[in-house]
């Protein structure tokens, strides 16, 4: 056994890290020499807590204690008290927000954390590969009392008044869906799981679907006797290789098992579930697209009405949620819709997943209750900005979306205060950019990829994105002019207002909101000529500081296109005509004398 | 497998796994061995948690510690890709991060072997809902 009887464990995120982690730990080792402890007491660096704001934060084991807003002089008094007399700190407790109560034992502690896992309940605990596991963790139960205990009207009415929206981005009430397609009369119904995300940066359905397939499959054939449907699709993208596995294995236990098929649960209820392959186009996602897509058809979407709900796949009626919506179904039928309706905020129910990308310390999966504020995302629960640099904003819903910058920091997410943010949910991508990103550059980075994605069937889209980003790729070059920017506001507004689908009427959105929130910046490329970020290499101009530079001849040396020249020991100069702004003599420069202007 | 074929019988079965009778009938007694989840996702297995998977595989059994090595889906830590839960019998679970061999080789001798704790623990940070009725 160890011969520890208590473990020290330190925060060193990298927040932590900043407020003097380490101090924490070296005046910790000290005393424990000091007062002889070493052998019993083992000190650990650990990763984020997630709590950042109450950093730096020290945890007691085994007794679980919880000290928040430790001092490397705080040491004392942790070593004095509670390791060899056993009273714990109580200053230093982390304290209950509502009732100032000091909080000593941090099993109690995890209602004040920040992330709730719902839709994540079983990613990272079970192996997806062994229905069993699923099994053991109530798995399947929804639909066992749905189908032997509530009717179809009532299963829906749960689903309605749990709150639930659909967290593919649209942000629908998933009740309602289901009751428009129970509505639609038919011989045949389908239940179809979008599966195809597409945002750059978004990881969210990956994970479930590789993590927990069985949710999202149990999900499907409770929504299938809901709506009066004995097919499921899955629509997934062939570059998710491991989450089609892992799907094909939980479809083949769940059959084996007789959980999905012919006479679930002895209850005559039939219902499976196959799978589609999409080739990864960005359109596919848009629910009449990947309709079309999986007859055969060209993934092109089409005007609703009508709506899948009347007539979709095969022109039956068929009801499309994303793995997010599906994966919550299970907890809300067993746990009921007034737990669910509890969790966040007004018109935004439950919890959401984000994937964590960007220029931020904590990269990850996180599910939060809707509400949380981004500063809260951002800082305690992503870790904050990678290498201490400074928040500059955040592309919310991806190509679609918005980027939001430091005003809406404080702002709850939820549907409607990101909508009226300028941005939208989204699937849940969050790319977070800092001082070193060009609005610019990054507004024409989206455009490129709505450009490459745009299905070309109507005009606005394929012609106007097209323009779009011509003018931003100007801007960035220096040629732009202020009426530039009055032109890139009107045609993106034309395209809002008349692309036929989802993807060309939020595909100006990240042009929109750049402009408006960083209306300087652009200014600068477009008047000074300048990029204040030192991204837009044509707007950049490198130059030999003739103080510094001791004629060394190295930038000579390593620049690829001879554009430095200088005699030995005589400062160099950078030829500009001829520069291509690699920045490789800027790498070499031992003495500091290259710099940007 | 035998057919599920009315809710009592996927009663029973939960009921059943969660007792661990299924570990009993497999010879595994979770009161003495081991535990060790890798997570295994898309980014998990690029930053290499399937040589780290095999790692612990083959060195538990040279090492001759009693253990289940399982892989698992996404814990959510990117940053700190490959990640392992190790669970000691009758202790909480402790997820540690940044797992290459070297480390893999450090929790096997230390925390494995005799609960000392290693470099790279990510505390738990979140809540998780529980479905039990």
């Amino acid at each position: 056994m160890s011969k520890y009887s208590m473990h020290l464990l330190v925060c060193g995120g990298t927040s932590c890290h900043a407020s003097e982690s380490d101090a924490i730990v070296c005046n910790l080792r000290d005393e424990l020499e000091a007062k002889g402890l070493v052998d019993s007491v083992q000190v650990i660096l650990t990763g984020c807590f997630g709590f950042c704001e109450k950093g730096p934060i020290v945890k007691v084991m085994p007794d679980n204690t919880y000290y928040v807003g430790v001092k490397p002089e705080d040491v004392l008094e942790i070593v004095d008290e509670h390791l060899i007399k056993g009273r714990k700190v109580t200053r230093l407790l982390y304290k209950d927000p509502v009732t100032k109560q000091a909080v000593s034992d941090s099993k109690n502690i995890g209602i004040f954390r920040k992330q709730l896992r719902i839709v994540l309940r079983n990613c990272g605990f079970i192996n997806p590969e062994n229905i069993d596991e699923y099994i053991g963790r109530e798995g399947y139960q929804a639909l066992g009392k749905v189908l032997t205990g509530m009717s179809p009207e009532e299963v829906i009415k749960v689903v309605k008044d749990s709150g639930q929206r659909g967290r593919g981005g649209g942000g629908f009430s998933t009740g309602l869906k289901w009751e428009l397609a129970r509505r639609s009369v038919s011989d045949e119904k389908y239940v179809v799981c979008n599966a195809d995300e597409g945002d750059p940066g978004a990881f969210m359905d990956r994970s479930v679907l590789g993590g927990d397939p069985h949710s999202v499959l149990e999900a499907m054939a409770i929504c299938g006797y809901s709506i009066g449907a004995e097919s499921g699709l899955i629509y997934i993208r062939a570059e998710y290789p491991l989450a089609i596995e892992r799907l094909k294995i939980a479809i083949n236990q769940a059959r084996e098992y007789g959980l999905i098929g012919n006479n679930i649960l002895g209850t005559g209820f039939n219902f499976d579930i196959t799978l589609r392959y999409g080739a990864g186009a960005f359109v596919c996602g848009e629910e009449t697209a990947l309709i079309h897509s999986m007859e055969g058809l060209r993934g092109e979407p089409t005007v609703k009405p009508p709506f899948p709900a009347e007539s979709g796949y095969r022109n039956k009626p068929t009801n499309v949620n994303n793995v997010e919506t599906f994966a919550a179904i299970p907890a809300i039928i067993l746990k009921g819709s007034k737990w669910f309706s509890s969790i966040g905020t007004e018109k935004s129910k439950g919890t959401k997943v984000f994937a964590l990308a960007g220029k931020i310390n904590n990269v990850g999966l996180i599910e939060v209750p809707m509400g949380t504020t981004l500063r809260e995302v951002i800082f305690e629960i992503g870790g904050g900005i990678r290498n201490g640099k400074k928040f500059k904003g955040v592309q919310t819903g991806g190509p679609s979306g918005g980027c939001l910058t430091e005003k809406h920091l404080d702002t709850p997410i939820d549907f409607d205060n990101l909508i009226a943010a300028g941005s939208m949910m989204g699937s849940g991508a969050m790319i977070v950019l800092d001082e070193d990103d060009c609005m610019v550059s990054m507004a024409k980075f989206f455009l490129e990829f709505t450009v490459e994605e745009s299905c070309g069937k109507c005009a606005p889209c394929r012609i106007g994105n097209k323009r779009l980003h011509e003018l931003l790729g100007q801007i960035t070059e220096g040629k732009g002019t202020l009426e530039d920017l009055d032109r890139l506001k009107n045609m993106s507004l034309v395209i809002k207002d008349t692309a036929l689908c989802g993807l060309g009427q939020t595909s100006p959105n990240p042009v929109l909101s750049m402009m408006e929130n960083f209306r300087e910046e652009y200014v600068a490329h477009v008047t000074h000529k300048k990029c204040p970020a030192g991204q837009c290499k044509s707007l950049m101009e490198y130059v030999i500081n003739a103080e510094n530079c001791v004629g060394c001849t190295a930038c000579a040396r390593v620049c690829p296109v001879n554009a430095i020249t200088g005699e030995r020991k005589e400062s160099h100069l950078i030829n500009a005509a001829t520069c291509i702004k690699c920045g490789a003599c800027m790498e070499k420069c031992k003495f500091d004398a290259i710099f940007i202007r | 497998m035998s057919k599920i074929t009315s809710l009592a019988d996927l009663k029973k079965k939960r009921d059943e796994l969660i007792n661990g009778l299924d570990n009993q009938v497999k010879g595994i007694d979770p009161e003495t061995i081991i535990q060790v989840k890798v997570a295994m996702a898309t980014c998990g297995i690029a930053s290499g948690a399937k040589t780290v998977m095999e790692f612990f595989l083959e060195q538990l059994e040279r090492r001759n510690v009693a253990a289940v090595v399982t892989q698992t889906g996404c814990m959510g830590y990117c940053y700190a890709e490959p990640t392992i839960e190790v669970k000691r019998p009758g202790e909480e679970p402790v997820v540690f991060g940044f797992v290459d061999l070297k480390r893999a080789d450090q929790i096997i001798e230390k925390y494995i072997k005799t609960g000392e704790l290693v470099d790279g623990i990510i505390p738990v940070n979140y809540q998780s809902i529980d479905l039990k009725e």
